[in-house]
């Protein structure tokens, strides 16, 4: 039994791995430890598919804080971001967020990210392997007014995802109940004042709690402590991959990166080109007018085998496109996928496959989310947007 | 759960195990091998009758984060695998020396598969490999 596809989460090269103020207790806790975008993370706690299953219908615990937290703040600060993203910042009401992204001068994504509007300044939640790139490029682009801080070594990143998660948190922090989907309070969570956002990855409600770093056991242990009789689970990278893939959420290096235009990925509707100028708008609109040259697709395989970043997908016998993300379903138990493709759509059943160790695997399309769960879909808004940008 | 595997089991270096009961070898995934990975979301096998050889992949087992080449410890001809593995994936988790078997191979020379079979590693020799693997 040998590795034929390697972990596409892991990087073979070994370097010198950071760690978060949860790392420790990750590995005290018998987690399996990866490299991840130059962290050391843990993949699982038990094993993928229990802790997938346990945020579908309970609630599972996450570091996530090898993502990057940005403040920005100055009388220039708005104005500033305005420039710098696509989404428009002015919608934005205080403690509320939204998805936007940060596009380079071709129109292609530099990063996509959680951007909130605090009292006085913004946070700028980025892509772990991307922090360094942002920072560098909002401060290449930054004017006076204007003050850009990197604190993310400062603060840990908490995510209490899953259908108890309100339940769970409200024990142990008054959460106000007008905190929606992308609300931002400050507030204390088993007494440690921290920010905390009604927001996460996997499709779920649920919330992430920003701590001092030197609070982050304590809370994560409150939180275990509080959800222990909803039966909540520590949770890896592993299952949060899979709870974001089944609801269709796009990762970054996967289905965007810097080659791609926001149109093909569906993401139309966080571009908002009647607010003004902004960092990659002509690129953009450009791009629109030639019209797309490939679109991204859900894929669900009938019969044994997962689909996996970079295989082949083909329609009729010739070759379509690449998945970008790919893996086994654990509530669809099933192969699902996407991908990019050019050309039309399917013309029937049995037209589309996916090629596993050399064989096709027939695949469906489907539109994502393949998954629903009973809260806000973003994807779905996504694809509609989509197909009226047609 | 059959933890220790059945006298005069020989393993590969890549964790495959094999018992020859006259011409007949089973072959499974080690212990070792199962608790080094999680997740096992589907076993692709040969047809009956495909032909194997020895330290050449006979098929593939699939985890929800990786895919794994499994190595025939023998040559001959697949005489049958185990069908409960299509709807049960997990027993090559739960027992993998017992119900978690993956094919029988049909050796067509029992002569040569026993030279094949002095080339793998027993039980200690195969233990010290996996502690050696660990670390």
């Amino acid at each position: 039994m040998q590795y034929n596809i390697p972990l596409p989460m892991e990087e073979k090269v070994p370097v010198a791995l950071r760690s978060t103020p949860l790392t420790g207790m990750g590995r005290a806790l018998g987690a399996h430890m990866v490299d991840f975008a130059g962290w050391e993370m843990p993949l699982y706690y038990t094993g993928i598919i229990e802790e997938h299953l346990k945020v579908r219908s309970r609630a599972g615990l996450f570091d996530v804080s090898h993502m990057g937290r940005l403040f920005v703040r100055g009388a220039g600060a708005a104005d500033f971001l305005q420039r710098m993203l696509t989404n428009d910042v002015f919608r934005l009401e205080p403690s509320q967020g939204h998805y936007t992204l940060a596009l380079n001068e071709a129109g292609g994504v530099k990063d996509d990210i959680i951007l909130f509007k605090l009292e006085r300044e913004f946070l700028v939640i980025v892509n772990a392997s991307n922090r360094e790139k942002i920072m560098e490029h909002f401060s290449s682009h930054s004017s006076p007014g204007v003050e850009i801080a990197d604190r993310s070594a400062d603060m840990a990143m908490i995510a209490l995802q899953g259908p108890a998660a309100a339940a769970i948190l409200a024990r142990i922090a008054p959460v106000p109940d007008r905190l929606g989907r992308f609300g931002i309070v400050s507030v204390a969570v088993a007494g440690k004042p921290m920010l905390a956002s009604r927001t996460g990855y996997t499709g779920e409600d649920g919330f992430e709690l920003y701590p001092d770093s030197r609070d982050a056991v304590a809370v994560w242990e409150a939180l275990l402590d509080a959800g222990r009789a909803d039966g909540v689970a520590n949770c890896g990278l592993g299952a949060r991959d899979g709870l974001r893939l089944e609801v269709g959420y796009p990762l970054y290096g996967h289905e965007i990166g810097e080659e791609a235009v926001p149109w093909e990925a569906g993401l139309g509707w966080v571009i908002r080109p009647d607010k003004g100028d902004f960092l990659g708008r002509s690129a953009l609109m450009a791009a629109r007018e030639r019209g797309q040259g490939r679109r991204l697709i859900g894929l669900t395989c009938a019969g044994p085998g997962v689909p996996r970043q970079g295989f082949e997908i083909v329609l009729d016998g010739n070759k379509a496109g690449n998945v970008t993300s790919g893996s086994f379903s654990p509530v669809l138990k099933t192969g699902i996928a996407m991908g990019y493709i050019s050309g039309a759509p399917g013309e029937g059943p049995g037209s589309l496959a996916v090629v596993v160790r050399g064989k096709p695997l027939p695949a469906s399309e489907v539109k994502p989310p393949f998954y629903k769960s009973g809260g806000v879909s973003v994807v779905s808004k996504a694809y509609a947007a989509q197909q009226e940008n047609k | 759960m059959s933890i220790v595997a059945p006298a005069g089991t020989r393993f590969t270096a890549s964790h495959e195990w094999v018992s020859l009961s006259g011409a007949v070898a089973r072959v499974g995934i080690s212990d070792f091998a199962v608790s080094e990975i999680k997740d096992i979301v589907y076993v692709d096998l040969p047809a009956a009758g495909a032909k194997t050889t020895a330290l050449e992949p006979f098929g593939a087992l699939e985890t929800v984060k990786a895919a794994f080449d499994l190595y025939a410890p023998v040559s001959g001809a697949v005489k049958a695998t185990n069908r409960e593995l299509s709807a049960r994936p997990d027993l090559v988790s739960q027992d993998p020396f017992g119900a978690g078997w993956m094919i029988e191979i049909e050796v067509s020379d029992v002569a040569r598969a026993e030279q094949e079979m002095a080339g793998l590693m027993d039980a200690t020799a195969y233990a010290e490999h996996c502690r050696k693997q660990k670390h």
